[in-house]
């Protein structure tokens, strides 16, 4: 297959004499700073040969992310795209942020700059190949009219343009002014999996020297002069109301600057975040619930289980599903749940914003810089070409900074005081008033024949919607198809099917979460195959083999899981091993978890197998590194994470509630890459997420005989005998 | 008047003697490189060493650490040579890297105390939250420490 050359249109490239970053000049100071500690730097002193990369004369070569890195190292991989083409000694490759405000004033020339949906490879690969390209073919031009030669009799290779005829070369330091100037005829081809030099090999990512020594920016450690604190405290039950508060309890406080009351919330601004929260816990401020102060987690899950009990939309069907289930030798029942989900990001969540006269500039670590200058735009009344969004190292993300609701308090509270103001919500207040992963309730009912095979399902989902909320319009046919990621369009070859769907809603605010409606529902059908395949006799292994005749590829991973993980080894009683796969992201991930229950029911996992086929690879170790982020933050969401929701509000806000794996909880992750090239580029911060779950309930099972079906663990009775 | 030396500089801070010790590194002495991520001992995100002891800066009085030594990540090392900082770029650990200074503090005192931890004693140690999951290499970047700062020394 051949990759047609992306067009860059003329007013993608932007003239050297166009100062980087819009010709920004901030004057503020930062503590420790080091060009590689902060991930923005506004003046660059260098020439930009397009708006991807600057070339300085030392040979420096600065490349724009446009992706936000919260650990998953886009500050890296998306570096190695452009520099796999651009033919730059990697010693020399830096990365800083590319400006949402540019973006916005040049036509999008940053293209798409929200991160999520594990897409940052996938979608912008072929363009950045394309940048990097084209830049090495404008300093090959540069240097060929220079020496009076052919651009054809030329060649780049490790930061210089050689011509091997008359042994001349020259760096890209010497040519990149020149090189701004040139224009192409016709953009080059970008080169196939197969040609690539860089990409594949595992390199160091940028951003870890900055990490070990404390001076990478984070949006909590921006310091502008005259810069004062604010912290928040919203109306505790969602979408209730500040009804009135004493503010003087705060202001008698030596340090407490003001009181600002919002309809829905009340803030302290002082000259510490500390001083700030003093002066908030002094106060006593009195809330109007509105409708929903007697709300509760449980009567949610009753009312969504009660849903269960009609057929509600009809999302897939095949064959008849019913009449199949009439027929069956076997059939076999069984309902799950899921509870909401908090991120517990470790940076709570924080934005700092200065409005001045002509411009606006907020400073955050968010995925998506777009939607934060769109808020920011928006509350602060200013037009979007005023807004600077300085996007900062994120201490987390998980979709939770995708989200601009903490940008758009933080404008609110910054148009009502007259100096630069850095508002931190607390631990407890990010926690609480989060966005959480939907809440989810499912029926299944399964039939099979005489021989143990799966003849009939039909499957029934009770989801609190996202899209229901965000986007009305795409759930107008009474289906979230991101509440159906693996229920629907399933790889699991059953003639007769039925999946049916009950758009819910709470008022508690829900939203994406660490690849969303593939957690919840991987763990129900995956734990519910696993209970076919015992109704059935046969190893949940073979069973699903069995089912995915059609899918090769799936089993191809799935067998490697179960090769590297020793599945038919024999385990000593309250041991067992669990398996599950899941396709999600464009990637296929299959899992072996190990686990030792005690007879009283405490769950220890041992060991994590991890096969992952997501084609083709940027940087090898960054991704053995997210399928083990993937593994913790699912196993931390399996053994404890809930929110518990009691009086309309979420009960738990810090660490001691929300229980999260440690060092000497986690278990041995072994990670393998099953690769299978071509054209495929998968997903790979969040495929890994949805297996673990299951398969350590899976193995959990196999264990003690207890089947899981509620979560998390920590609430399950587990002990066996 | 607090007398309090960070990193070898001492300062006279005009700072309430309840004031939580990391509060005044953050806000006072702009020191960013110690992260907040709790507020009540929970995440380690906010270790520093009080007289070579990992302490959580964020339920300790300023007051309580007045005349004592205190070291952030600022001054480990000047120039990352910590074999700690080495190792940590070696094994590529940190991922977002918020909680990184707090368990790279606990190490180095872990390491002070036990120059060979066992699995068991980093299990005992490193009690600090990673939501990344940087768990495994950060276990093999400690044992790889403890072998660089061996040779140094040998």
């Amino acid at each position: 297959m051949s990759t047609a050359s992306m067009p860059l249109t003329r007013r993608n490239f932007v003239k050297a004499t166009l100062t980087a970053g819009g010709g920004m000049a901030l004057g503020f100071h930062l503590p420790m700073l080091t060009a590689a500690a902060a991930p923005w730097t506004g003046d660059l002193d260098g020439d930009e040969i397009n708006a991807w990369l600057v070339i300085a004369s030392d040979d420096t070569v600065t490349i724009r992310v446009a992706q936000s890195d919260m650990g998953q190292g886009v500050f890296t991989s998306m570096p190695m795209i452009v520099a796999e083409e651009l033919e730059c000694a990697w010693v020399h490759v830096r990365a800083e942020y590319a400006s949402a405000n540019r973006s916005l004033r040049e036509d999008r020339v940053y293209r798409r700059m929200g991160t999520g949906g594990s897409n940052a490879v996938r979608i912008s690969r072929p363009y950045l190949q394309q940048a990097g390209a084209s830049a090495r073919e404008r300093l090959i031009a540069a240097a060929a009219e220079q020496w009076g030669v052919a651009p054809a009799e030329c060649r780049a290779e490790a930061s210089r343009v050689i011509h091997d005829a008359s042994g001349r070369s020259q760096r890209y330091g010497e040519l990149a002014a020149a090189a701004a100037k040139v224009e192409l005829e016709s953009e080059p081809a970008i080169r196939e999996p197969g040609e690539f030099k860089l990409l594949g090999r595992s390199l160091p990512k940028l951003d870890v020297p900055a990490k070990v020594d404390g001076s990478a920016i984070y949006g909590i450690d921006v310091r502008i002069p005259d810069m004062v604190y604010a912290t928040v405290a919203a109306a505790p039950v969602w979408e209730g109301r500040l009804r009135s508060v004493d503010s003087e309890p705060a202001k008698r406080l030596r340090g407490v600057i003001d009181v600002l009351e919002f309809e829905d919330a009340v803030v302290v601004v002082a000259d510490s975040f500390w001083t700030a929260r003093r002066g908030l816990d002094a106060l006593e401020p009195e809330w109007d619930a509105g409708e929903h102060g007697d709300a509760s987690s449980e009567a949610f899950l009753a009312r969504f289980r009660q849903a269960l009990d009609t057929k509600g939309t009809v999302a897939e069907e095949a064959g008849d599903a019913y009449a199949a289930l009439e027929g069956a030798a076997t059939v076999v029942e069984a309902d799950y749940s899921a509870p909401y989900l908090a991120h517990l990001a470790l940076e709570p969540v924080n934005c700092t914003v200065h409005i001045q006269e002509t411009r606006v500039d907020v400073w955050t670590g968010t995925q998506n810089p777009e939607s934060a200058l769109g808020v920011a735009a928006e509350v602060s009344g200013r037009p979007p070409e005023q807004v600077h969004v300085h996007n900062c190292f994120l201490g987390g993300g998980f979709g939770r900074r995708s989200r601009p609701d903490f940008v758009a308090r933080a404008v609110a509270v910054a148009a009502r005081i007259d100096r630069p103001v850095q508002v931190i919500w607390s631990r407890e207040e990010d926690t609480r008033t989060g966005h959480y992963r939907p809440m989810a309730a499912f029926r299944f009912r399964a039939g099979l024949d005489e021989d143990g095979a799966a003849v009939a399902l039909v499957n029934r989902s009770a989801t609190h919607s996202i899209l229901a909320g965000l986007r009305p319009e795409a759930v107008a046919d009474g289906i979230d198809q991101s509440s159906l990621s693996w229920l629907t369009n399933s790889p699991y070859a059953i003639e007769n099917r039925s999946i049916e769907h009950h758009l819910q809603r709470t008022h508690v605010p829900v939203w994406f979460w660490r690849a969303v409606g593939a957690t919840q529902n991987a763990f129900a059908i995956e734990s519910f195959i696993d209970e076919m395949a015992n109704a059935a006799g046969t190893c949940p292994w073979q069973f699903r083999r069995k089912l995915l005749a059609e899918r090769p590829d799936l089993i191809e991973v799935l067998d490697a899981a179960a090769r590297f993980a020793d599945w038919e080894e024999p385990l000593a009683p309250g041991s067992g091993r669990g398996i599950a796969v899941v396709e999600s992201f464009g990637s296929i991930c299959a899992q072996v978890a190990e686990v030792d229950v005690s007879k009283e029911g405490s769950v220890r996992v041992k060991r994590v197998v991890t096969t992952l086929d997501c084609g083709n690879t940027v940087n090898p170790r960054t991704i053995e590194e997210q399928v083990q982020s993937s593994v913790v933050y699912g196993l931390s969401a399996a053994l404890w994470g809930k929110v518990d929701i009691a009086s309309g509000r979420a009960r738990h806000g810090n660490f001691d509630r929300h229980r999260v794996l440690k060092m000497a909880e986690t278990p041995q992750m072994d990670t393998h890459l099953v690769l299978s090239g071509g054209d495929k580029w998968g997903g790979v911060g969040e495929p890994a997420v949805p297996p673990v779950v299951p398969a350590v309930c899976n193995a959990i099972f196999a264990a003690t005989g207890k089947r899981v079906r509620d979560l998390p663990l920590a609430d399950q009775d587990l002990s066996w005998s | 008047m607090i007398t309090l030396t960070v990193n070898g500089t001492r300062h006279e801070l005009d700072a309430e003697a309840n004031m939580p010790l990391l509060w005044v590194l953050r806000d006072i002495l702009d020191l960013t490189g110690t992260k907040f991520g709790c507020g009540v001992a929970q995440c380690g995100a906010c270790t520093v060493h009080l007289d070579g002891e990992p302490i959580r800066s964020c339920v300790i009085p300023v007051s309580a650490a007045a005349g004592r030594e205190v070291t952030t990540i600022e001054g480990l090392s000047p120039d990352r040579s910590h074999p700690l900082q080495q190792a940590w770029i070696e094994y590529d650990v940190a991922q977002c890297g918020y909680c990184q200074s707090g368990q790279i503090m606990t190490a180095a005192a872990l390491l002070r105390t036990k120059p060979a931890p066992t699995d068991a004693d980093i299990d005992e140690a490193m009690t600090n939250i990673c939501r990344c999951g940087t768990y495994q290499p950060m276990r093999t970047a400690i044992k790889r420490a403890a072998e660089l700062a061996r040779e140094v020394s040998s």
